[in-house]
């Protein structure tokens, strides 16, 4: 049996989000989603927790949360910086972006620098197509970046605060 | 609600409008580029020079030339400019009264609006999407009005003379599903909007969602009178925020008006409608995968039939539509049958909207009539590329269609004339392609998102696509032979024929018509034979697997 959570603020907000769904166990993608925000990833605990408030079988929780990209079950970086690699985007040098990002950190697509500051990830296509190549910094869309104002961006991450 | 309060709030809303409007786009694209500070700043320009009383700035939906965003236009004289900082508010509110302005200009009457015919994005770049008043001014529910005066299989009949097929990719006559739909016995049924849009590169179901969300709701309910269900459910992908905002308030503000909920109409007819948010799979854009979703489960397809139609949600009868299906129905019901069967094609009817993106100098949303050239919105409307390079090939359909080679623009766009030449309609992406795209990198990249995308269910798809994107990864990297380019046709059709759902099934469209029109570049990468030694399988067999 996995750790309990600790009673805090965010597990009271959660709960009452869970009871605004009456438990219902197809309100799962919406409570992890709830979850997610609240927490940042999902670690077992937290999966356990849901399983059980919604009386599902925790496989179901975890299968769920597994099987849909934007739930993460690892911690995120302090920052960051999704890089849409959609058709439009990737024919607009997509990848040149995700390169400079990449080489600045020591990272790749997917990995959280060592000090845990940025995050860099991938996405398929934000819907602004228009402008592209676009990214989502800190949850702010940018959209025609090259690779320099790009790694500019990440720089003020990196060394501002 | 009654119909004259519906045309009393649409007078109220009319008389309150100022001789003069300046309209500021909102939708995604704008914002990212800083539109939010512009509408701002033209506020309070309006303000500080007194001009209340005869000019308003509003936010407003995507006029459609997303690249040259944010956008602003002047109403009624149609003025329109492009790249707009916050800075230059103030020089456009004064050019109205003949002041200068150093904003650049846009032509309004130029072929990326002039040679466009509006029927779904009618009213976007024109109203504002937060306020139900502002929809229900130019005629919104309307068409819901007008629905409920007739009876349910009356709606359906008019759906099938208008000859709408499905906007969301394989084109299904929109009329028979109903039909379908409604003809189940009594008892519960769904409408559910599938505003999922994983398709890379196509954001129109997106930009319906966020500049006319009351549209895709008053569709959905007259859907819903048509077949006789009394829940509707919309399925928007999480990455789409602002969609999902905007439909939220939609139905708030429709609920508290009495269009949606109890009585609508003081008819018996009731309906509501909920948002139900993805979570970034684009296999749940498939319907039955969709409905999987929508329980709260692993979005993974299953085999039909059973049809949706029959057995969908909580295995009641349930109809599935794309969003852009639903928001072209007010204007079927407004207008007619006849009227919207008059547009487009023999077998392709009314309009379609594309979001035309790549290497085009006009980057954004087009609604043309079926059986456009490809020609006519890439070199037309789109102007070609932006630095003048010959056009090399359009990608349609996403990961489930194909390239169209140069050679091919004359083709006009229409289900049947894109499936002859190896590609599809799709939702409605189109990316337009220069020399400097490498072909097999291309179908490599589709590949790669379909290897990603696959749910696993099945194992053609799961290991099939898996091994395609190594045999072009191989390809590319200049390390493959004659035999590996005949294991990858081999194995593309064992994977199309043999997959459960339809993203196995079209996974390899894209390599199959690059290989089709663009063999050469594919030749030029290979290797000789003897290169290859020791003899090894590069795949491995199914049969082992
Ligand atoms: C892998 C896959 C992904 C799909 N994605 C979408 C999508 O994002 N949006 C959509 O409307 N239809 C999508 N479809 C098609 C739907 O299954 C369904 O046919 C459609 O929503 C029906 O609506 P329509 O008849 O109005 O086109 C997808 C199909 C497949 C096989
Ligand atoms: S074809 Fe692919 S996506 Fe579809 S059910 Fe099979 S494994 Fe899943
Ligand atoms: S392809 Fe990048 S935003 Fe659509
Ligand atoms: S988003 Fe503003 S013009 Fe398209």
């Amino acid at each position: 049996m996995p750790a309990t959570l600790p009673a805090d603020k965010r597990l009271k907000i959660l709960d009452a989000a869970i009871r605004k769904q009456q438990n219902r166990p197809d309100a799962l993608i919406a409570v992890l989603h709830k979850a997610q925000e609240l927490f940042g990833f999902l670690d077992t605990p937290v999966l356990w927790h849901v399983a059980r408030a919604l009386r599902l079988p925790p496989s179901r929780v975890y299968g769920t949360a597994t099987f849909y990209h934007l739930f993460s079950l690892k911690p995120r970086g302090e920052h960051s910086c999704v890089v849409c690699m959609g058709t439009a985007c990737f024919v607009k040098g997509a990848q040149k972006l995700v390169d400079a990002v990449g080489d600045l950190g020591g990272i790749t697509a997917g990995q959280t620098t060592p000090d845990g500051k940025v995050s860099l990830l991938v996405a398929r296509c934000l819907g602004a197509c228009g402008i592209a190549p676009a990214v989502v910094l800190d949850g702010t869309t940018v959209g025609t970046i090259t690779p320099d104002q790009l790694t500019a961006r990440v720089k003020e991450w990196t060394h501002g605060s | 609600m009654d119909h004259d309060e519906l045309l009393r709030i649409a007078d109220a809303e009319r008389a309150k409008a100022k001789p003069n409007e300046i309209r500021c786009c909102t939708s995604s694209g704008c914002r990212a580029s800083g539109s939010a500070d512009v509408l701002k700043q033209l506020k309070a320009s309006v303000a500080a020079n007194g001009l209340n009383d005869t000019l308003t700035a509003v936010g407003v939906g995507c006029p459609g030339l997303c690249s040259a965003g944010p956008v602003v236009m002047s109403h009624p004289d149609g003025g329109m400019f492009g790249k707009v900082t916050a800075e230059q508010a103030k020089g456009i509110v004064a050019a109205l009264s003949g002041g200068a302005t150093d904003a650049q200009r846009i032509d309004p009457n130029q072929p990326f609006f002039r040679k466009q015919f509006r029927v779904v994005r009618a009213t976007a770049g024109q109203i504002d999407p937060e306020r139900i008043e502002s929809y229900i001014a130019v005629g919104g529910y309307e068409g819901l009005y007008q629905a409920l005066q007739k009876r349910p299989d009356e709606i359906v009949t008019d759906v099938t003379a208008s000859g709408l097929r499905g906007r969301g990719g394989a084109g299904y006559p929109t009329g028979l599903k109903w039909a379908t739909v409604e003809k189940m016995p009594p008892g519960q049924k769904y409408v559910i909007c599938n505003g999922d849009e994983g398709d890379p590169g196509a954001f129109m179901d997106r930009s319906v969602m966020e500049d006319a969300p009351h549209q895709v709701l008053e569709g959905m309910a007259i859907a819903a009178y048509a077949v006789g269900a009394n829940q509707g459910f919309i399925y928007v992908r999480a990455e789409y925020p602002l969609a999902i905002e905007r439909l939220q308030a939609a139905i708030t503000q429709a609920t508290k008006a009495g269009l949606l909920g109890a009585n609508i109409f003081q008819t018996p007819f009731e309906f509501k409608v909920e948002i139900r948010i993805g979570a970034g799979a684009f296999v749940c854009g498939e319907e039955t995968a969709l409905i999987a979703s929508v329980q709260g489960l692993r979005g993974t397809p299953r085999p039909r039939p059973p049809y949706p139609a029959e057995s969908g949600l909580w295995d009641r009868p349930t109809l599935i539509n794309n969003v852009e299906t639903f928001a072209t129905i007010p204007a079927i019901s407004r207008n007619g049958a006849a009227w919207f069967a008059a547009i487009g094609t023999d077998r392709s009817k009314g309009t379609k909207i594309f979001s035309l993106t790549g290497k085009v100098k006009n980057a954004g949303l087009v609604e043309v009539p079926m059986g456009t050239t490809l020609r006519a919105v890439v070199e037309e409307l789109g102007g070609g590329t932006a630095d003048g390079k010959a056009v090399k090939a359009v990608q349609t359909g996403g990961p489930s269609g194909g390239c169209i080679p140069a050679s091919l623009l004359d083709t006009p766009i229409d289900y049947e004339s894109l499936g002859k030449i190896g590609s599809i309609m799709g939702s409605g992406g189109m990316i337009v392609m220069d020399d400097t795209d490498r072909m097999p990198e291309v179908a490599r990249f589709f590949m790669e998102f379909c290897a990603d995308e696959s749910c696993g269910k099945c194992v053609p798809c799961r290991v099939g696509t898996v091994q395609l994107h190594g045999l072009l990864t191989k390809l590319v990297e200049r390390k493959a032979t004659r035999h590996d380019l005949d294991t990858l046709v081999e194995l593309c059709q064992l994977v199309r024929d043999t997959s459960l759902c339809g993203l196995g099934q079209s996974a390899p469209n894209p390599v199959l018509s690059t290989i089709r029109y663009f063999a050469a570049e594919y030749e030029a990468l290979l290797q000789p034979e003897e290169f290859a030694r020791p003899p090894r399988a590069s795949v491995i067999p199914l049969s082992v697997v």
